[in-house]
């Protein structure tokens, strides 16, 4: 199952505990997998239609009658459309709202880069209050809607991938809002990720291993605030760090990795792996994926070339 | 009969109170400048609102059961603050602290529930969908409180406001009350030349509203027009277009949009609170 129809699923779980619980929707509730939560509980789901800038206003207005809110609709339409809103209403005032972004990075790159998603993690980061989470399969996004209904603050739950991401985690595992978790220990090089691009590491890493190259993978599901002691940790502990994500390469969860390497003086180097500030042509999300060196196939070549040189 | 005419003395008392407090919180607070046109233009409103027709518990600005007062347009924050100084949800000391290092009052309200603040506004076009918020949680929890929510007709060129007015429409929210103070002006020119609205009264309708026009410093149409009893008998949302004239009460203030945003000198305050039948009390 993909982590959308994930979202909607579990909402209606959450809700049948919860009944402070308000689903809002900017005419996207097949989308987000919230038609069956529309049916069943229509007392707790608001329709606002495409109108993203009343969607967090009138969010940020049930948030400050204690309602749990969550928002949701297309990565750009719940960020950057209403970006402004996020700013005043939500991360100014500190309103407890989660925020939803389906079909984040360049998963609709058929449709053109009005869909794609590419810019939210560095505009969204640059909100005080505001958390983001960033989740690498289904079962990571439930705990990120739990984490987001205990943070007292704004949240930003940032969905990749397609309708049948695969699992990166087969059993339940512990989830610290905060704490990026090593999935796979190395020596030398590591990689960061985040998303779905935690999985593309993860097979990389793999198919490294066949040939001896045994290198590390950590998984940033929380992008702010990011595991500052983890980061300065794998900085003194590794002479290469590659952090992948599926976003612009200005402002995102590269960024934010390099901000915290450069407050220590590390021999490590950082490759940043994402896409290089374009908007190209478009095509389907594994082309696109491919384009921009972000396969397991890509990411092996690339780790492969900078093993060869240390 | 009696009652009424000294429900509208009061009110009307109150208003000339609220912007005697503009003007000393103008010239004595920390600011060079301040919006005093804009504010001016809608003290009667806030009063008739403030003295007799929202709930609220003085002992307890919290207070759950609280009708919410929204300033859409922020800038207009001085009538505000005067409000909830003179309710005394303000201390002197805070009242005066306008826009002075650390203070809590900045030229735009910051969210501050303890003192009667709902929310931070400043940034035009964002109150109303605040508004829906919160009169949908009152329908949702069945609470009968209301929220005004003062608009600026400048403000209205923000599509964000047509947004939040379909909203409101749709999920029938009679508890809502959208109050647009129409002094035609804006911060460089007349809403006329600016950015033209036409037609305010058939906008709102056309949304979904009910709409009243009126006389903006007519304290009577204004108090009988915000008869909550009244206003549940329907089941729009009511959005009450306020005439009204920016700077209102000081003549030389009055139509005058160097007013937008001005410094206060102290000849012209003592002029202003001389016209409003005040003496200097400093």
């Amino acid at each position: 199952m993909g982590a959308r129809a994930t979202v909607g699923l579990y909402a209606l779980e959450i809700v049948k505990k919860n009944p402070n619980l308000i689903v809002l929707s900017s005419d996207v509730s097949t989308s987000a997998g919230l038609d069956r939560f529309r049916k069943q509980f229509p007392q707790n789901y608001i329709e606002i239609g495409i109108a993203e800038q009343n969607l967090i206003g009138v969010a940020a207005g049930l948030a400050s009658e204690n309602f749990d809110v969550v928002t949701t609709t297309f990565a750009p339409f719940q960020t950057l459309r209403c970006c402004e809103q996020i700013k005043v209403n939500l991360s100014y005032m500190n309103q407890k709202v989660i925020m939803i972004g389906i079909a984040s990075g360049l998963v609709q790159g058929p449709l053109g880069y009005t869909h794609c998603c590419l810019e939210d993690l560095s505009i969204m980061r640059s909100l005080p209050n505001l958390s983001i989470l960033s989740p690498a399969d289904s079962l990571e996004t439930v705990k990120s809607v739990d984490a987001a209904l205990k943070n007292k603050q704004p949240t930003y739950i940032r969905i990749t991938g397609t309708t049948n991401n695969p699992i990166v985690y087969e059993d339940d595992y512990s989830f610290v809002f905060g704490e990026a978790i090593t999935l796979k220990k190395g020596k030398d090089i590591v990689l960061m990720a985040t998303g779905t691009m935690v999985n593309e590491a993860l097979v990389a890493a793999e198919k490294l291993k066949e040939i001896d190259i045994k290198i590390g993978v950590v998984n940033f599901h929380t992008i702010k605030p990011i595991d500052k002691k983890k980061i300065l940790e794998l900085g003194r502990d590794n002479k290469l760090i590659f952090t992948i994500e599926e976003h612009n390469l200005i402002g995102g969860f590269s960024s934010a990795v390099s901000e915290i390497l450069s407050t220590e003086q590390l021999k490590c180097r950082q490759i940043p792996l994402g896409v290089n500030d374009i908007y190209d042509k478009g095509g389907s999300y594994i082309f696109l994926k491919d384009k921009h060196g972000l396969t397991a196939e890509k990411i092996f070549i690339k780790v492969k070339d900078e093993y060869e040189k240390i | 009969m009696k009652n009424e005419i000294e429900t509208l003395k009061k009110i009307k008392e109150f208003s000339n109170s609220l912007k005697k407090n503009i003007l000393d919180v103008a010239f004595k607070g920390g600011a060079e400048r301040s919006h005093i046109g804009g504010a001016l233009s809608s003290t009667d409103i806030v009063s008739v609102l403030y003295s007799h027709v929202m709930k609220f518990n003085k002992m307890n600005p919290k207070d759950p059961d609280r009708d919410r007062f929204i300033l859409s347009k922020g800038h207009a924050c001085l009538v505000l603050y005067s409000a909830l100084y003179e309710i005394g949800f303000l201390s002197k000391e805070q009242f005066f602290s306008f826009e002075k290092e650390n203070s809590i009052l900045l030229g735009h309200p910051v969210i501050n529930k303890d003192v009667g603040i709902e929310f931070s506004n400043g940034s035009l076009g964002m109150g109303l969908s605040l508004g829906v918020g919160v009169s949908l949680s009152a329908k949702i929890r069945k609470k009968n409180y209301f929220s005004f929510v003062l608009v600026g007709d400048g403000e209205c060129n923000e599509g964000s406001i047509w947004e939040a007015a379909m909203s409101a429409s749709k999920y029938k929210l009679n508890n809502l009350v959208a109050i647009i103070d129409k002094n035609g002006l804006q911060q460089t020119g007349t809403t006329i030349d600016i950015m033209d609205l036409n037609s305010l009264d058939e906008k709102w309708a056309s949304f979904g509203w009910n709409v009243i026009s009126l006389d903006g410093h007519n304290i009577k149409e204004l108090f009988n027009s915000l008869n909550k009893d009244k206003l549940l008998m329907s089941e729009k949302p009511t959005a009450i277009v306020a005439n009204t004239i920016k700077g209102k009460g000081v003549s030389f203030i009055e139509n005058n949009n160097e007013w937008h945003h001005n410094l206060v000198t102290k000849s012209q305050y003592d002029a202003a609170i001389a016209e409003l039948g005040f003496k200097d009390d400093r």
